[in-house]
């Protein structure tokens, strides 16, 4: 099968925290078409890896995205290149209501009929979402909140997705039910980065992952792969 | 009608009148604050600004004994103009290069800003009053039973409207608005959306401060005496009634004001104009004493 084209490529990427070396010289790629996971317990350097990329937090190394390095580039231009951070937390407007965050997804862009239909089809995918469209989003639940916050990014149109934690303090039904639509959009075409503390949902849906241990990746391969190795098993699937 | 009401008739119209010019300027420290965190002491400044290009535009543009509405849209259009543009200097050269310092250095240097534009003020313009200019006349338009309507309450009534609702319209309807409220939110997933904080946070500062240029316009209208030092006790009111509102919070600032203005012209009206000002403190100190969110704002929750 011959590889595609790398939409993210991460060299050498270090991060410092005033004394703390967060991210020590991390390396990985994500290729057109895939979900790629990075796994990891609390504090293993994840979130910091998604806010390097989006141009949040200073870091060295080199970050490319289609081939054009990100340095020095500020988060509001990075996403006009094509990224979008669902960040960790959702961070969805609270004072805006369900549409309204979903516009602010559709900031950058002028097309207004690619936007209408886009907001369609986050609608299909999220149907929950129509019902509360003029609802506050600060009175959704936190599941609706996670729907709204991934349909918000998927809203920038971009060629990369990245997902921080989506399953974080939701119930595992609500859980599964926000897998199967990352799995969906994955199938419609996008390229996904999923991070995740809920290494089997993650690496159930995933074409390759990263396992990563106080910044560093300590191992990578087939999410099936990850799946059944002994060394995943024991740290991170329990049981 | 007996004395008592059209007294009282008469000090509601003057309360609501004055209230008004409060919520306009108190709209200012609001916007700010919800941006910034940052309450923008200069902000009074901004306003003495304003009444200042008002009465030397008059005199550049010819504009000094013709009044009429033509005369009062220009001149007032110029002083949006030029207190929008000192506001976005400030926010340029005082406040973006402190965006990441503790939250404490830019307060102290709102107050030097404050402080600088007062004695700036006192050299270029001079210490001693100023008359300002007369924009309109001010004719009694309508008269009831000895309860008058003038033609200066009336520009007052319907500028603050129109500001008003120009203001909640783009707030709320437009995409420039809605950044604002999403900045405000988060700033940090704002940028992830593609906005432009910088870009978002120089354009509250244009709204505010040339909000706070038709506030100085009708202050000078109705009392047309102004000095570099205006700003103070008037800003000072109007901060007072942004923190009653719930400062932040933009009806409250609007709510704020109308408190403000109506109790301070009873306080003059049946009491005595010598605790005008102290009113204004004691009101302060009550909030901050027993509703520190102010009567709109909510006390701070954050959904995780
Ligand atoms: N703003 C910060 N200041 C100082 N240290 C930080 C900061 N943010 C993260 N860290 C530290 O950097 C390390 C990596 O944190 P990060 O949030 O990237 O981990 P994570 O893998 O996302 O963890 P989690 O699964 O809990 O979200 C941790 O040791 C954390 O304490
Ligand atoms: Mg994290």
């Amino acid at each position: 099968m011959p590889e595609k084209a790398p939409i993210l490529e991460v060299q050498d990427l270090n991060v410092h925290y005033g004394g703390i070396h967060a991210i020590k010289g991390l390396s990985f790629d994500v290729r057109e078409g895939e979900i790629v996971s990075l796994i990891g317990a609390n504090g293993a350097g994840k979130t910091s890896t998604l806010r390097a990329i989006s141009g949040i937090i200073p870091y060295t190394g080199t970050i490319k995205l289609l081939g054009r390095p990100l340095t020095g580039l500020q988060p509001h231009e990075i996403v006009k290149l094509g990224v979008a951070h669902s960040p960790e937390g959702r961070g969805v407007f609270p004072n805006l209501t369900v549409l309204e965050n979903l516009e602010m997804g559709a900031y950058i862009r002028r097309d207004r009929e690619g936007i209408r239909r886009d907001l369609e089809h986050c609608f299909e995918l999220f149907p929950r979402l129509k019902e509360r469209i003029s609802q506050k989003a600060g009175t959704l639940s936190g599941g609706e909140q996670q729907m709204l916050a991934i349909s918000r990014a998927l809203m920038t149109k971009p060629s990369l997705l990245m997902l921080d934690e989506p399953s974080l303090g939701l119930a595992p039904l609500v859980v599964a039910q926000i897998f199967e639509i990352i799995k969906k959009v994955n199938k419609e075409g996008m390229t996904i980065l999923l991070v995740e503390q809920n290494a089997r949902m993650a690496l159930e849906i995933s074409h390759r992952a990263y396992v990563v241990e106080t910044g560093k990746i300590t191992l990578s391969g087939a999410g099936s792969t990850l799946l059944h190795d002994r060394r995943v098993i024991e740290s991170y699937l329990g049981a | 009608m007996s004395e008592e009401i059209l007294e009282f008739t008469q000090h509601l119209i003057n309360g609501i009148a004055l209230g008004s010019i409060y919520a306009l300027i108190a709209l200012g420290y609001t916007m700010v604050y919800g941006i910034l965190q940052l309450i923008n002491f200069a902000h009074s400044e901004v306003y003495m600004i304003g009444a200042f290009a008002t009465y030397y535009g008059a005199r550049w543009f010819g504009l000094l004994d013709r009044p009429g509405i033509s005369t009062f849209v220009l001149l007032l259009v110029f002083a949006m103009i030029c207190c929008a543009a000192l506001g976005v200097l400030i926010e340029r050269l005082a406040y973006r290069p402190l965006r990441n310092a503790p939250r404490l250095n830019a307060l102290i240097t709102a107050i030097g800003v404050s402080l600088f534009l007062q004695y700036t003020g006192q050299i270029v313009f001079g210490a001693d009053p100023k008359v300002f200019p007369t924009l309109i006349e001010d004719a009694a338009l309508a008269s009831f039973h000895g309860v008058s309507i003038r033609s200066f309450d009336v520009a007052i009534f319907g500028v603050t409207l129109f500001f008003m609702i120009a203001l909640s319209y783009l707030i709320q309807g437009t995409k420039i608005g809605k950044a604002m409220r999403a900045v405000s939110a988060n700033r940090t997933v704002a940028s992830l959306m593609g906005i432009d904080a910088n870009r978002v946070i120089t354009f509250t500062f244009v709204v505010g401060s040339a909000l706070a240029a038709v506030g100085a316009v009708l202050v000078g209208m109705k009392y047309p005496k102004i000095d570099p030092l205006m700003g103070t006790l008037f800003g000072l009111k109007a901060f007072v009634a942004a923190v009653l509102g719930g400062i932040g919070n933009l009806p409250g600032a609007v709510v704020g004001g109308l408190i403000m203005g109506l109790c301070e012209e009873m306080v003059v009206g049946y009491i005595s104009s010598t605790y005008r000002d102290a009113f204004a403190f004691s009101i302060l100190i009550l909030i901050l004493f027993f509703r520190p969110a102010g009567l709109l704002g909510k006390a701070t929750q954050e959904k995780v």
